[in-house]
């Protein structure tokens, strides 16, 4: 069975990420020479000393012309046994917007280092928000270890430093590998420079990772998108509540409750297309019918009696601030949350988070553009929602300009 | 209770243990049951929260396999919007009768924004020179359909890994009141949460197969048995070779001075105007073969068949910009 992994990279061109990636995509037989001909020959005209692989997808005439990259490029690869889907995130500007964006899908994160450099700042800051979107998984690669004559030495140093820092960080699972993306050393297969190196190769290890464990398996969570009613002769009763399994596994059979308003019933069927289903669980996407006809529409979530989500209108969120206009306490901001949309207003911004340093400012006013900070915020309507490290789904929502309709900012509730 | 419908096998066959609640194995999606549901949740999420959505229906196999999964999305109940075909009077008379008979099955309301009406009303100007097509015209007739139905919402079947500029398409690609794309300044999209904020006038985009490879729109036109339209198999016809690629011999496109008519088996890797959709030699004449073929070319599917992709390196960024599929 061929399952899916997203990944978020992030980094700088002079860490060797794209020629990392460019690797990937080459040796999975994602690259078509269509594609390699038309960034070589844009790497030509525009006198570069070298093949530029972020060309594949830095497909805007401003990022061609500038050379940077503007915005998360996605690229897709497959091996026999899973498919990937990379997020990759420009190092540079807006940085923390974009590996916010990146990484809130993201299975892994895959950071690199560049071996004569050891970990920077830069390495930090990645490593720490990969810990606060919560992504379950991070590979370290040490890169150019052909430059350090594969010393296992320079190896273990940069491991233990950056092991030393993640300590402090909520990952569970780190992974370092020393690679040389231009040699593809340990990229594929395991190196012969390398044998002290007792792990796997990096796409190896992308693809035996094991992930099913990562969801929330436990907590019954289905939020309502939408209201199924055939309205025709012969499925004139049916009433089916569709939606993406957001935690949990639901059954036939089993009580459930329906919040905010408290209504119990049991799930009578589970529907799909291709026929009912004897359990769903996420990211499943369903049709749920109960037992009795309650009053159940979209925003709506359905839980068990014994295991319920909190339901309140005074959140606490760690906020990412997304645009220049700074978040002021009293703002008012619409909030979408699951499948729910409610207003709100700031009460209060406790503090900044550095992200180089990990410490907490809270003598702020403001959070500014690509700012983190801790906010509490009051909704006009109750959320049913559970804290963002128990579930990334019914745990994370969007700030919205109500008068411009941007999205000003992403929130994970504490 | 029994209702209609459930002739496929079960998608998602999960075995019951005893009546345990948490089997060692299993809850695992393929990776085409992911990207399934993924879009399968954009659909209703639009639906629910928009006035007039409607579904871009070109006959083509991305719009089949959309088509698809939008009728998964809302079983048992009907497609909630219509299907929408600009059509450029130029299209290979085989997907004009599959995308009429798709919709006739589905009882679905078909709008079809004509480019040849636009011409002979004369609100816009055909290219008429040897070797021009009329892809370009598509764009103000897209746009005008639009307006005229009050569309609030377009479902696209654009995927990221066809062209480098759909690789930094949205989901929800937001469209202003001219229909135009501004691709510095979208929306950052994160987890599942989608903002269709939009003012009257404004659109949206959609494009729930973003994360789908052509190699997954093969897989899962095989794992549905999808019908597709004929010319996606190999077949014998006459074409001329042009700038490298195999054109089809038409009314439409005869071929040009010193241009010789050779017969070739060939199939098309993607379906669009016949002026500017190039075939490939081939002897795919099954999806298996065809799934086999994808998997070891070497080449894009628009580099190897799309000429109004050649016209520059930014050919499809400028027309998305101005409102482009």
């Amino acid at each position: 069975m061929r399952e899916l992994l997203r990944v978020a990279t992030a980094g700088s061109v002079d860490d060797g990420k794209s020629t990392l990636i460019g690797r990937l995509l080459f040796d999975t037989k994602s690259l078509f020479s269509d594609q390699l001909a038309a960034v070589e020959r844009t790497s030509r005209e525009r006198g570069d000393g070298y093949v530029d692989l972020a060309l594949l997808t830095d497909g805007l005439r401003a990022e061609r012309e500038q050379g940077i990259t503007i915005d998360v490029a996605y690229r897709y690869f497959a091996t026999p046994k899973r498919s990937f889907i990379l997020a990759d995130t420009p190092g540079h500007v807006q940085y923390t917007r974009n590996m916010v964006t990146g990484a809130s899908t993201a299975d892994l994160a895959l950071l690199l280092v560049d071996a004569r450099k050891g970990v920077l700042q830069q390495t930090r800051r990645h490593a720490f928000l990969a810990s606060l979107l919560r992504v379950p998984h991070l590979v370290l690669c040490v890169n150019k270890m052909d430059l350090v004559d594969f010393d296992e030495g320079v190896f273990e140093r940069i491991k233990d430093d950056f092991r030393a820092f993640v300590a402090k960080l909520e990952i569970v699972d780190v992974a370092t590998i020393p690679i040389s993306a231009l040699g593809g050393d340990n990229l594929v297969s395991r190196s012969p420079s390398t044998p002290w190196y007792e792990g796997t190769s990096l796409l190896h290890h992308l693809e035996e990772l094991h992930i099913a464990s990562d969801r929330n398996l436990i907590d019954v969570r289905f939020p309502v998108q939408w209201v199924v009613r055939p309205r025709t002769d012969e499925l004139h009763d049916y009433r089916g509540y569709a939606g993406q399994v957001a935690g949990g596994v639901l059954k036939p059979g089993d009580e459930v409750i329906v919040l905010p308003s408290g209504l119990t019933s049991r799930i009578a069927a589970i529907d799909t297309y291709d026929g009912p289903v004897a359990e769903a669980f996420p990211p499943m996407s369903v049709t749920v019918r109960l037992e009795d006809d309650l009053d159940v529409s979209r925003g709506d979530m359905i839980a068990r009696p014994a295991n319920q989500p909190a339901v309140g209108q005074d959140i606490d969120l760690m906020v990412c601030w997304m645009v220049d206009a700074p978040l002021r306490p009293r703002a008012r901001l619409a909030i979408k949350h699951t499948t729910r949309s409610v207003r709100s207003v700031i009460k209060n911004i406790a503090y900044r988070v550095d992200v180089d340093t990990l410490h907490r400012d809270d003598s702020v006013a403001e959070l500014r553009l690509n700012d983190i900070g801790r906010v509490t915020v009051r909704t006009t309507a109750p959320l049913c929602f559970d804290p963002y490290r128990r579930n990334r789904t019914t745990g994370s929502v969007l700030l919205i300009d109500e008068a411009t309709g941007a999205t000003v900012g992403a929130g994970m509730l504490l | 209770m029994g209702y209609v419908g459930w002739n496929h096998p079960p998608a998602f066959a999960t075995v019951l243990d005893g009546g345990f609640r948490v089997p060692a194995i299993g809850y695992e999606l393929t990776h085409l049951q992911t990207l399934e549901s993924e879009a399968i949740h954009i659909f209703r999420e639009v639906v629910a929260e928009f006035e007039r959505p409607a579904l871009l229906f070109s006959g083509g196999k991305d719009s089949i396999v959309m088509l698809r999964v939008a009728e998964k999305a809302f079983w048992p109940a009907k497609l909630p919007f219509p299907l929408v075909h600009i059509d450029t009077g130029h299209n290979f008379p085989e997907v004009m009768a599959f995308r009429d008979a798709r919709a006739v099955q589905l009882s679905a309301r078909l709008v079809v924004g004509s480019v040849q009406d636009a011409i002979d009303a004369g609100t816009i100007t055909e290219d008429t020179r040897p070797g021009a097509s009329r892809n370009q015209l598509q764009t103000p007739v897209l746009l005008d359909t639009i307006e005229e139905n009050r569309f609030d919402a377009v479902f696209g079947g654009a995927r990221r890994d066809e062209e480098k500029a759909r690789a930094k398409e949205r989901f929800y690609s937001f469209r202003d009141e001219f229909g135009q794309w501004d691709p510095k300044n979208q929306r950052p999209e994160l987890w599942s949460l989608y903002n269709g904020r939009h003012r009257p006038g404004e659109h949206i985009r959609v494009f729930p197969l973003s994360n789908w490879t052509e190699l997954d729109i093969w897989r899962y036109i095989a794992q549905e048995n999808l019908e597709i339209p004929s010319i996606y198999y190999a077949h014998t016809r006459e074409v001329v070779e042009r700038d490298g690629m195999l054109l089809a011999v038409t009314p439409l496109t005869p071929p040009l001075a010193g241009e010789r008519v050779l017969s070739r088996q060939v199939r098309y890797r993607t379906v669009g105007d016949m002026s500017c959709t190039g075939a490939i030699a081939s002897g795919a004449v099954t999806v298996d073969e065809v799934i086999a073929e994808v998997a070891t070319t070497r080449i894009t599917e628009r580099g190897a068949t799309r000429a109004d992709d050649r016209v520059s390196e930014a050919a499809m960024e400028d027309r998305k910009r101005e409102g482009y599929f």
